[in-house]
């Protein structure tokens, strides 16, 4: 096919940031040069690229709607994509997607990756995203029946699965944790991986009415953004009070270490300000400096993190730790963006995570049981309420759970509660009131 | 051996799950687990994690497009294999880590890195991420594999990144910024909590296809799908379809996702809306949304030069003018948004002031506002 010309994307190779058009495009050498014997077009690449420029000039994407596509038993893991262009872009007519299940926190070895690339290579684009926005490994764009064939190899000899789509658990995420990370109050990692294993029905098969996703945050700090991004948000705390390690505090306003690990040394602050820095900026004013000893009333600590990011080499998070158990975020569609809501201020995560496995069950059957079609956890908290919530978890009302209490007074209250019942005589009630 | 097509269920291998985690962690990782005593930032894009054996791993962290070959992963492993043993890892904002054990192990690692580039000529892996800066931007697909994106993804982010890049590699902005990119509302990138949201949006209803609407779609389910009832049944020239109230209609794109026949996207109809303000972390105040702060820019490949104009302007007074620690959210906040507006120079128009649910309880109920 006669090369087209690109002005777009050449303007995109431009700049310092890596481009993602230079990187295809090595790839579409790559694709010309080989000798592998390449099971999806050669020129999977330029006409991507080229289906890109035609979309930059056009502004309108050239994916068809959706369309059909997967592997045998599951109701996830590939979504299927079309060109709406085919008979100028045959070598992406169809261009499925596979996901597959990130390992937790995204460390890998080499020689896993150079197979994984070896395979998609062979029996697709050689494209993939590290990663989706969910986590998992984005394979981007093969052929129909290329996709039982990446699947077999990928279970077969990569000893790894496809992730969720769809009305599906989607692939569980977590942050990196006890891998590298002081702050991690549990360990999210196998947490994430034991209930990937323990939901693969779940995972694979699409059994709700819409997307359910969760996600491990070890801290307050939310890198992994359960908070915002999770049907079910597990976000590490601690019970009890906050390490002081004295000496190192001394050493943070004397100067000798720097503050927030470093992370504002590209810019002069002036020098370190404990009480301007830390106990002023303390949301719930509980610690106190007298110039050489820190005070913390762990008590009024809302553990916000603050204090322990500005001089981690002083403060350590608690020991008694755990994790809150938050519900119902999610992005706009439909009814507007939620963060999740605290419903468990504590639970202690271990292994086997039976008693978060236990409410997550409970929810998902009242999910499955009052839920809408395409109506996420968080809008059908909203639609039933908080409380009503709380009662198909069977946990008990705390203040810890709201922001502030209802300022109206219209409480639904249930008539076994009320003495004598909702059922009055009327003929009764005009004896003592004419009409 | 291999996937006999005649007989697919044979020898099936299913609901394994995702490779173990623990094959994959490096042993400086593996020795050091949960025994980690604190972190520090040594340089932009260069951490160090201290444990409590004494032990130490060195990390340093390069942006990469989340786009990524095959052929460049590869070279990541060429890197990896060189210089760590074998072992790499990504962050959930599309950053790549490599991480060593031994400080001597650092500056060969940094050097190799920073002379890799493109044929094109960008870098391939610019050195940052880390402390109160600018970190990578998470995005979507984009025209490279949406079929509801109403602006591309990756070339925003490039156009984006390339602007600021000197960010990602300082760390002199007042606390983190965290910017992310969504090319339709559908958000697969979540970008409502972010400090600096750009997001594809459309501005003219569907167009309705009619013809052949029955054929693909389920009425009841394209009308059911819109959250502002602007969808009826209907029949058009004996065809069953749809009709859409234009007035209700808030251009969000649901009804898309339920129904092909229904498209949204347009040249002129679509582009970038802004949001600031938004986080994720509970660090001093509570996790929050982000806020439209620039209801439309035209969509302009392949540089979006209004798009990182506004993004610029938002993150160079922000840096101007907040403290500390305070993030772009707890700065508009403070200041007051009619001093956000007023020192960022973005016009208020009618379009920023909320009108779907709950739109009352941003209202200023208050004679509190400055002049």
């Amino acid at each position: 096919m006669a090369k087209r010309k690109t002005p777009m994307l050449d303007e995109l190779e431009k700049g310092k940031w890596p481009s993602f058009v230079s990187d295809i495009r090595q790839e579409a050498e790559w694709r010309n040069q080989t000798d592998v014997d390449l099971q999806t077009p050669k020129e999977v690449c330029d006409d991507l690229l080229d289906l890109l420029e035609l979309s930059l000039k056009d502004q309108e994407g050239h994916w068809k709607h959706g369309g059909v596509a997967g592997v045998f038993g599951y109701g996830g893991g590939v979504i299927g994509r079309y060109c709406d262009q085919p008979e100028q872009f045959p070598a992406i007519k169809d261009f499925h997607t596979l996901r597959v299940n990130q390992p937790s926190s995204y460390f890998y070895k080499t020689e896993f990756l150079r197979q994984m690339c070896e395979l998609w290579e062979r029996r697709g684009s050689g494209i993939t995203n590290m990663h989706g926005s969910t986590g998992d490994i984005i394979l981007l764009g093969t052929t129909t029946p290329q996709l039982e064939e990446v699947f077999w190899e990928l279970t077969h000899n990569l000893n790894q699965d496809l992730g969720g789509s769809g009305s599906n658990l989607r692939s569980p995420n977590c942050c990196i944790g006890k891998s590298r990370c002081e702050f991690a109050c549990y360990d999210t990692q196998e947490a994430c991986r034991n209930f990937t294993m323990e939901y693969q029905d779940e995972l694979h098969r699409p059994s709700f009415g819409y997307k359910f996703k969760m996600k491990f945050d070890g801290c307050p700090n939310g890198c992994v953004a359960s908070i915002a991004r999770s049907d079910m948000s597990v976000i590490g705390t601690w019970k009890d009070d906050i390490r002081i390690d004295q000496e190192a505090v001394r050493a943070y306003v004397g100067g000798e270490f720097k503050p927030d690990g470093g992370a504002h040394a590209g810019r002069d602050w002036g020098p370190f300000d404990i009480v301007k820095e830390v106990i002023d900026l303390c949301p719930t004013h509980c610690m106190g400096w007298n110039g050489n000893k820190l005070g913390i009333n762990n008590k009024e600590c809302n553990r916000c993190m603050h204090c322990i990011n500005t001089m981690p080499r002083a403060l350590r998070i608690g020991t008694e730790t755990g994790a809150s158990i938050l519900f119902g975020a999610k992005a706009p569609i439909l009814e507007g963006a939620q963060l999740s809501t605290l419903t468990i201020p504590f639970m202690p995560m271990e292994e086997p995570f039976n008693e978060l496995k236990e409410l997550i069950e409970k929810i998902w059957d009242w999910w499955s049981e009052e839920g809408r079609s395409r109506e996420r956890l968080g809008e059908l908290m909203q639609r039933k309420g908080f409380a009503k919530f709380l009662e198909v978890c069977e946990v008990k009302p705390d203040p810890r759970m709201i922001k502030e209490p209802r300022s109206n007074p219209y409480i639904f209250w249930k008539e076994a509660d009320i003495p004598g019942g909702w059922e009055r005589d009327i003929k009764d009630f005009r004896k003592r009131h004419q009409k | 051996m291999g996937y006999d097509p005649k007989n697919p269920m044979k020898d099936r291998i299913t609901d394994i799950g995702p490779r173990d985690y623990k094959e994959f962690l490096p042993p400086v990782i593996k020795k050091n687990f949960g025994k980690w005593l604190y972190h520090e930032i040594l340089e932009p894009g260069l951490l160090v994690h201290v444990s409590e054996t004494g032990e130490k791993v060195f990390t340093v962290r390069v942006g990469g497009a989340r786009v990524m070959s095959a052929t460049h992963i590869r070279e990541i492993c060429d890197i990896a294999d060189k210089h760590c043993d074998g072992y790499v890892r990504w962050t959930t904002r599309n950053n790549i880590e490599f991480m060593v054990d031994d400080e001597a192990k650092v500056k060969p690692l940094i050097e190799d890195l920073e002379q890799r580039k493109f044929a094109g000529g960008s870098l391939k892996f610019p050195r940052g991420g880390t402390g109160a800066g600018l970190t990578n931007i998470v995005h979507t697909q984009g025209y490279l594999h949406c079929h509801t994106a109403a602006i591309d993804a990756s070339g925003v982010v490039k156009a984006v990144m390339d602007e600021l890049y000197e960010d990602f590699g300082k760390m002199r902005l007042p606390a983190h910024v965290r910017i992310s990119l969504a090319c339709c509302l559908n958000m697969c990138g979540a970008v409502h909590c972010s400090d600096i949201a750009i997001l594809g949006v459309h501005r003219k209803p569907p167009m309705v296809d009619h013809e052949n609407l029955s054929n693909m779609c389920e009425i009841p389910l394209a009308v059911a799908s819109c959250p502002t009832g602007a969808i009826k049944a209907t029949t058009v020239n004996d065809k069953k379809s749809v009709v859409v109230n234009n007035d209700k209609c808030m251009y969000c794109g649901n009804c898309f996702t339920m129904c092909p026949a229904m498209p949204l996207a347009d040249a002129e109809g679509s582009g970038v809306a802004i949001l600031v303000g938004g986080k994720l972390s509970n660090r001093i105040t509570a996790p929050m949304f982000s806020k439209v702060v620039v209801p439309f820019l035209p969509n302009e490949a392949p540089r979006w030069p209004q798009t990182v104009e506004a993004v610029k302007k938002i993150l160079n007074t922000y840096a101007k003018d907040a403290k500390k620690y305070e993030r772009l959210g707890d700065w508009a906040a403070r200041i007051g948004w009619e001093r956000f507006f007023e020192k960022t120079d973005l016009p208020f128009t009618e379009h920023l002031i909320d009108d779907y649910r709950f739109a009352y309880t941003t209202w200023r109920t208050s004679t509190q506002f400055k002049f």
